[in-house]
């Protein structure tokens, strides 16, 4: 077992595997660089997802899951570039061998079948551990606890990796992505999906879910709707459904009782920072992910964060944008190559109003690309507005927007060239605004 | 015909079968369930109450202060999960400190040592989380924390390997009295023996009404629970009480020997026996009455709720003895709280019962001694490395976020009296008891299951029964579903009965 690696990238997914081979395009050795990963493939979750539609940014093509992963397995397989399988990392920690290098080693432990439980000495790690759906318990639905109740995520695993069902006639609780591509899959597969329950009064999905997985088949979708008792107590023989208030509690008197035999969540996903948090990351409490700078860089020192695990995408062609902005600058990192301008102070980018959170959160000009993509999503549906940028207090961008939803991430772009025009510059904000009336 | 038939195999029935097995007699244990643990004994508060509630003279206070003093070495005999934390009974009133003041006096008299009164400014050194209301606290550093399953399983192990036998998804229908003791109809046909325990938990009145005129009631009284993530475990660090109310000891806030963080139980009596559904309005009161204990509850962090059944007897005493008109038949009957602290103790003075109307020898060759499944996440690195080169398969993670590994869930499944379901699996190595609740370690962990028990992956069930996890095939069957799913029952109590044998 090889001990030492530039670059140890924790995740095969598809954030890791854009990483990877970002990284060893900029340089990097093949050998110097090394993938774990937890599953028996490359891909990660791609692997289940096997309905069309990923990568239309990316390849201008209609690919599955398991397609557009393979373009980037195929790519780490063709550099060269070492992993592991079925293999977990279980803590990783910075330390310095002197006084010098005080945190600049990193120690990423995981253990495997073959090769046991084993420490690799890395100069930088890449955070690309995914995430993890938000289970019943995390949303303290009441009711008895039979079996039957499945993750949207688990359900797909059962039925297309598996060949199983995991039920005859589904109640889907959260319109979550997943959850919509679960209805439409588990109806294809012979299922009856009575309904989408959504506790908010819009979707938390992609619109062309909503048409392709439930308009198409005449699933109805009740927002402002959740689900309040769970009944059967070996299997699940029923819900009750409820419509809430603007406090998102249930009405008393709207009860509704739907028999079924499976009920599925969709009810969002959390960034998995558990080894992260371990290991000193400062966690943004708002996405649950990583703090990062421009880089992509954490509060620590060599260690970058990409996809799900940094903060929750819609579409996989920014996880692999994201992943391999991630991959180069931990290229640069460990070759020195990077423009590390010392004296660069930190411009923090902070939500306004209407916005939720930033990625990145923190922008050093020295450091800064030409032009730089922040990611964000708003709090609320927005019709006819527009997104505000603020430099300090002076207004310098709106953009209007026809829609915005918290279900589809936004971004906007800065210049270097613009930002170099206010050098005393402490803070960015972008904000949801009302939209610029049209020139008369 | 049996020596002894214990019905229910939790915490108090596998006391009395574990404490039975040390004698030549013929002992059998039949339980409903698939597995052990699965009633009153496997949604509990997991507390090993120091004994100051009880009041002095009854049933409950001998046994609490026994099983209290005994829980410490029996974790060390049987190998499970305990603790002795300390506990807290906060006052909110300076007008309810008398109600303090009498509790510490009750447990001098029950015999609770190092008993004393805190004020504010020491129970706030000691639990920097502990709310403003807090006026004082009763402090008790025996008090402890033990893994109920942990518990319940090592002492039906223990007793298996010692020769009881155990029949599990085997319903008693049916008690009466015969010339000869008991003959129990069962939904495995009939069991006759000379004397039965009845551990029947929320069923113990119905089993003691069908062999005795002098009738009991068991009120089930359901206690609702939110269990907080690791992350949240070190919130508090004693049990920390409120002062009792008349519906039973207030909500507690407590870590658990696992270092997550528990809060509860509500107290509403039910009349359905098997009505564990928790409420909104008990979940949200629960969480409102913990903040009068610890100050900034950390709700977003709760990763899942469930209720219990208390076998609540009218008369509030255990009832544990023989009814006047029914010789040999032994309840063990309205064991409430604190009933999981008082199960050592229970188990040996069932046992002395037992034995006045069974006279039968010590077994030379009894073994005391127990040794739980080896636990990664737990293990330091030595140790961790020491498993893995016994079986690689400790090196291969199936639940990450317990950390738990293919060699600890082959471990579950091959014990004596091994796991068959997914909860089974769970509540012996916590593969899915984390903070994703199994959501990615359910598909391997019954896969696991299904190929070590030579079953189908459709046969695989969360807690045996009716509980399959899956319905069949899809329209459209590939490659990994070629086999056809076959009727549920393959897996069943009749495995263990055989594995029992052997």
């Amino acid at each position: 077992m090889k001990k030492k690696a530039e670059i140890v990238i924790v995740g095969g997914g598809p954030a890791g595997l854009a990483a990877a081979a970002a990284a060893e395009e900029a340089g990097v050795k093949s050998e110097d660089i090394l993938i774990i990963e937890r599953d028996g493939e490359l891909g990660g979750i791609l692997n289940q997802c096997i309905h069309n539609g990923f990568g239309l940014h990316t390849f201008k093509e209609e690919l599955t899951g398991p397609e557009y992963a393979e373009r980037y397995a195929e790519k780490v397989r063709q550099a060269g570039i070492p992993y592991l399988l079925q293999t977990m990392a279980v803590d990783i920690r910075a330390e310095g061998r002197d006084g010098n290098d005080a945190g600049k080693i990193k120690y990423v432990t995981a253990m495997n079948k073959n090769d046991g439980l084993f420490t690799v000495e890395a100069q930088a790690v890449i955070l690309a551990m995914g995430c993890r759906e938000r289970p019943r318990g995390a949303l303290n639905i009441p009711g008895y606890r039979p079996a039957g109740i499945y993750s949207a995520g688990t359900a797909q695993r059962y039925v297309n990796i598996e060949g199983r069902m995991p039920g005859k006639e589904a109640v889907i609780l959260g319109s979550g992505d997943i959850g919509l591509i679960m209805a439409r899959r588990m109806t294809l597969e012979g299922a009856k999906v009575k309904l989408v329950a959504e506790l908010m009064p819009y979707s938390g999905g992609l619109k062309r879910n909503i048409v392709q997985c439930l308009d198409d088949y005449g699933i109805p979708l009740k927002l402002s709707h959740t689900v309040v008792g769970i009944h059967g107590k070996e299997r699940v023989e029923g819900v009750t459904i409820a419509e809430v208030d603007g406090n998102r509690k249930p009405i008393a008197g709207t009860e509704e009782y739907i028999s079924c035999d499976t009920l599925l969540l969709s009810c969002g996903l959390l960034p998995e920072n558990e080894l992260s948090a371990g290991l000193g990351v400062a966690l943004n409490p708002v996405t649950s992910g990583p703090v990062v700078n421009e880089s992509l860089e954490t509060n620590v020192e060599g260690v970058f964060a990409c996809g799900n695990v940094l903060h929750v995408h819609d579409l996989v062609d920014y996880v692999s944008e994201e992943a391999g902005n991630a991959g180069r600058n931990a290229a640069e990192y460990v070759l020195g190559t990077g423009k590390r301008e010392a004296a660069s102070a930190a411009i923090g980018i902070r939500p306004g109003p209407g916005v939720r959170y930033t990625v990145p959160s923190l922008l050093r000009l020295g450091h800064m690309q030409e032009e730089q993509v922040i990611r964000f999503r708003v709090s609320d549906v927005y019709r006819d507005a527009a997104l505000a940028v603020y430099f300090d207090d002076i207004p310098v961008m709106k953009v209007n927007k026809k829609v915005m939803a918290p279900g589809e991430m936004e971004q906007i772009k800065l210049k270097k060239r613009k930002l170099e025009e206010y050098p005393e510059l402490e803070q960015i904000r972008i904000a949801v605004e009302r939209a610029v009336p049209p020139k008369a | 015909m049996y020596d002894v038939i214990i019905v229910g195999a939790g915490v108090s029935g596998c006391a009395v079968a574990r404490e039975l097995s040390r004698y030549h007699m013929k002992t059998a244990v039949l339980e409903r369930a698939s597995d052990v643990c699965e009633g009153t004994s496997k949604a509990n508060s997991g507390i090993v109450h120091a004994g100051y509630d009880a009041e002095p003279g009854t049933v409950k206070a001998l046994l609490n202060i026994r099983g209290s003093r005994r829980m410490e070495e029996l974790s060390e005999e049987l190998d499970f999960p305990y603790k002795k934390n300390g506990s807290l009974v906060l006052c909110f009133e300076e007008s309810d400190r008398g109600k303090l003041q009498e509790l510490l006096e009750r447990g001098k008299k029950n015999g609770v040592e190092q008993l004393r009164i805190l004020e504010r400014e020491e129970l706030a050194r000691m639990e920097p989380n502990i709310s403003e209301h807090a006026a004082a606290a009763l402090y008790a550093p025996t008090g402890g924390i033990v893994c109920p399953f942990g518990l319940t399983i090592a002492l039906a192990e223990n007793a298996f390997v010692n020769g009881v036998e155990f029949y599990l998804d085997t319903e008693v229908r049916k008690a009466e009295k015969t010339g000869a003791g008991y003959r129990l109809e069962t939904s495995r046909g009939i069991f006759e023996s000379r004397t039965v325990v009845n551990a029947a938990g929320v069923y113990a009145d119905v089993f003691h009404n069908m062999v005795s005129s002098r009738k009991i009631h068991i009120t089930p009284r359901k206690g609702e629970y939110c269990l907080f993530d690791k992350a949240a475990g070190d919130w508090v660090r004693h049990t920390v009480f409120q002062l009792p109310t008349k519906y039973g000891k207030g909500v507690l806030v407590t870590p658990t020997v696992h270092g997550n963080l528990l809060m509860g139980p509500t107290a509403e009596d039910i009349e359905d026996k098997e009505g564990v559904y928790t409420t909104g309005e008990g979940l949200a009161g629960l969480l409102e009455r913990g903040a009068l204990s610890v100050r900034d509850v950390p709700a977003g962090k709760v990763i899942t709720s469930f209720a219990g059944l208390r076998a609540h007897e009218d008369g509030g005493d255990f009832i544990i003895g023989e009814p006047e008109d029914a010789a040999g038949f032994i309840d063990v009957a309205g064991i409430e709280s604190p009933g999981l602290t008082c199960a050592p103790a229970i188990g040996e003075y069932v046992a002395d019962l037992v034995r006045k109307r069974i006279p039968a020898q010590e077994k030379a060759d009894f073994i005391a001694g127990r040794k739980g499944i080896p636990s990664m996440a737990l293990a330091d690195e030595e140790r961790r490395q020491e498993l893995i080169r016994k079986n690689p398969a400790y090196a291969n993670v199936v639940c990450r976020c317990e950390l738990v590994t293919e060699g600890e869930i082959l471990d579950a499944i091959h014990r004596p009296l091994g796991a068959t379901t997914l909860d089974g699996v769970k509540r012996r190595v916590r593969a899915g008891m984390g903070r994703c609740q199994s959501g990615f370690c359910a598909p391997k962990t019954a896969e696991i299951l299904a190929r070590e028990l030579a079953a189908d992956l459709g046969e695989i069930s969360k807690a045996g029964g009716k509980s399959l996890l899956l319905t069949g095939c899809g329209k459209f069957p590939h490659a990994n579903s070629g086999k056809t799913v076959r009727e549920a029952g393959h897996i069943d109590g009749h495995i263990r009965q055989e594995r029992g044998e052997a």
